[in-house]
């Protein structure tokens, strides 16, 4: 979104230096390309993949780059150690309904993920997640129920399947960007529901399908909530941890060179065919898990359960979480959870405030309170959560980085 | 469905009543464009700001006020509304990545569509339009005054837009600001006020297009979202640039959704707006610009 908009900026800056620059490319071009960064991608401090690499690298900063590349990573681990301690140990202290509904944190966190590879590594925008989510649920709903496949074997599957079609529509993503992407997306995401409801033979039509419910299995004795909690849970962190190998990896500087240009991108050699199809099948790979994990959770599955407002609504939750950065996404999953279920606790907190009087029964007011709850948040946090965490830890890590 | 037997007089009740819905279409699409144009964002609260402002109409007529005393009432409204939510939500993020702004906006439309429950309730209201239903005979095809009317309108409206863009000074304005914000501020133009400009003609745009369609369908807090939709499809289809594009975008969308769901069975009413998106689909393959925009040739 809104590339013609870096496009210009970047071609006035291009117009009033054009005629000094063209030996000295470096500092200049990495301005124009952080711009452009910029706006394409959001993250305010967008790195700038191909202006971090200078065209002549004495050996000293290569020293220093690695060390700071290390301690970077060591963070992140940290980071990511952290959050696998907490998951573990949160049941503990939990309720069987709050497990489950951090449960569908999880589910929510895997599809921000995948969208994150998507819209925040390659800066192409989807609408048409959740429809990427109904074919991951239909999946494991028509192989469990009419094939007999046992529950938990279907997930991959789902993510298969869901993961081809996104690599179906990756291919004639390639020839649009920006907005003009997002109808596409957005056409797909609104075709689902209604080819659901057409295709009654493989899908249930409107009625859906009822799956078994979810039960532990391996002779693990626990309830099925929290059956579900670790189910998800631990895909989450190991899908996590796979999206976190592939940006930091060749992959994922590919990706963000094709963000911050596209030509630059290509004239350095990345093939954008292979990578921007890539990204699409590999976010659609992740809805469709997430979409799978929902199906299981819920145990139906009807045109209703994937609605059209679910693919911006994951959206919504990548802004909050902040793109391009995977810390964040876990604020953006929970978020997205608990604005959606429990702004009703929001307007009873509302009507406790002076010269406030909300009922939070009335129709009407969960919607008011999720909209400006997050009309707040990007006002206090254009960047998302991940933009301040950034913010807060840029004294420490720069330290660190300057070793 | 059943088939009915095919006559040229129903075909031209067909093709206007495609028109008139594509003019609906166009207006809001219209509103979608202006918007991108300055802000280069899409404002998935438009629908929403139009049904409040047609709420405002319903209000109004309801407090005993004719249709045509509301009209400009309302479109001064819709007009400060939308100078207001710029200047208010807009204005402070707007050096913020798109996205942020996007997904302000639609937290706008959540917001808008909670209040309009909240003061008016959810339930259907009739809205009584200023066209009588009658038909009259146009070359022996039977049309509806209503529909010329709201045809009719909507093309004084562009009509009007296009005079002002063209020759008015502010409109040049506007222009400058959207085509060259720098170049513009420094050539004395204030860009910050014309984007404001910018978002209230918009939301006079939305505020026309709502109360011309609540009479046909039925109003309440969410009767633009689908008209939304279709206007983001008129917009793309026309290029999201071009103003002329978002008209003749919305009127071919509104003839071929209208016709396709009448004649192809198959296609019926479920599959019409699948069937327009995927033809839309083709037609961007085959033009990634849409039909007047231009793809924007990058500099490296």
């Amino acid at each position: 979104m809104g590339s013609s908009g870096g496009w210009r900026r970047g071609a006035y800056e291009a117009k009033n230096s054009f005629h000094n620059e063209r030996c000295v490319a470096g500092p200049r071009w990495a301005a124009r390309c952080r711009v452009l960064g910029r706006v394409l991608s959001g993250a305010k401090h967008a790195p700038c993949v191909l202006a971090s690499h200078p065209p002549i690298a004495t050996p000293s900063t290569s020293v220093i780059l690695k060390g700071v590349l290390k301690r970077k990573v060591g963070l992140e681990a940290f980071a990511f150690g952290m959050l696998a301690i907490v998951v573990a140990l949160l049941p503990r202290y939990l309720s069987d309904f709050h497990v489950r509904e951090v449960a569908y944190v999880g589910i929510y966190l895997i599809a921000l993920v995948g969208l994150n590879v998507l819209t925040g590594y390659s800066g192409q925008i989807s609408l048409g997640h959740g429809a990427f989510m109904a074919i991951g649920g239909y999946t494991t709903a028509i192989l469990s129920v009419d094939h007999g496949v046992g529950d938990i074997w279907t997930i991959p599957l789902a993510g298969l399947v869901a993961g081809a079609a996104g690599l179906l529509v990756g291919v004639p993503a390639l020839r649009l960007s920006g907005l003009y992407l997002a109808l596409v997306t957005f056409g797909i995401a609104v075709s689902v529901p209604q080819l659901l409801k057409k295709f009654e033979g493989l899908t249930g039509g409107t009625s859906g399908k009822i799956l078994n419910l979810l039960k532990p299995r391996f002779g693990v004795d626990t309830t099925p909530n929290r059956w579900l909690y670790y189910l998800t849970w631990t895909i989450a962190l190991v899908l996590l941890a796979l999206a976190w190998l592939l940006v930091r990896g060749k992959p994922g500087r590919a990706l963000q060179a094709i963000r911050d240009s596209e030509v630059a991108a290509a004239s350095s050699g990345v093939s954008l065919a292979t990578y921007k199809t890539l990204a699409f099948g590999v976010s659609a790979f992740y809805a469709g898990v997430a979409g799978s994990l929902f199906a299981l959770g819920t145990s139906f599955v009807n045109p209703d359960t994937y609605p059209i407002i679910l693919s911006v609504f994951l959206l919504v939750g990548l802004a909050v979480g902040g793109l391009g950065s995977l810390s964040g996404l876990v604020a953006g999953a929970g978020f997205l959870y608990y604005m959606q279920n429990h702004a009703d606790a929001v307007a009873r907190w509302a009507d406790r405030l002076p010269y406030l009087s909300v009922d939070p029964q009335q129709p009407g007011i969960p919607s008011v309170v999720f909209g400006s709850v997050l009309i707040l948040v990007m006002l206090i946090l254009p960047t998302g959560v991940g933009g301040l965490i950034r913010r807060v830890l840029s004294p420490l890590t720069s330290r660190l980085y300057r070793a | 469905m059943t088939v009915l037997a095919f006559t040229w007089t129903e075909f031209f009740q067909q093709v206007a009543a495609g028109v008139r819905d594509g003019g609906i279409y166009a207006g809001l699409a219209l509103a979608l464009v202006l918007i991108y144009r300055s802000t280069r964002v899409i404002n998935f609260a438009q629908g929403e700001m139009a049904t409040f402002t047609t709420f405002v109409a319903w209000s109004l007529m309801n407090h005993g006020l004719s249709f045509w005393a509301a009209f400009p009432l309302v479109l001064l409204i819709a007009f400060a509304g939308g100078i207001a939510i710029e200047r208010v939500v807009i204005r402070p993020v707007e050096s913020a990545p798109v996205l942020t702004i996007v997904i302000l906006t639609l937290g706008l439309a959540l917001l808008l569509n909670g209040l309009m429950s909240v003061i008016w309730g959810g339930e259907e209201k009739q809205f009584k339009g200023p066209f009588s239903t009658r038909t009259i005979d146009v070359g022996g095809v039977p049309i509806s005054i209503q529909d010329i009317g709201i045809v009719s309108v909507l093309v004084g409206l562009v009509v009007v837009l296009g005079l002002f863009f063209r020759y008015t000074k502010l409109g040049l304005g506007l222009r400058a600001a959207a085509l060259n914000p720098a170049s513009s501020r420094l050539a004395g133009v204030r860009v910050g006020w014309m984007l404001a400009l910018g978002w209230g003609l918009a939301a006079v745009l939305g505020a026309v297009a709502g109360m011309m369609v609540a009479p046909i369908v039925f109003l309440d807090p969410n009767m633009m979202q689908t008209i939304l939709l279709y206007a983001f499809a008129a917009a793309v289809l026309g290029g999201l640039d071009s103003p002329v594009g978002a008209v003749v975008g919305g009127i071919l969308l509104g003839l071929t959704i209208d016709l396709l769901g009448r004649y192809v069975s198959w296609i019926g009413s479920t599959l019409k707006l699948p069937v327009a998106l995927g033809l839309i689909l083709v037609f961007l393959l085959v033009r990634p610009g849409g039909l007047f925009g231009r793809v924007a040739a990058r500099r490296v």
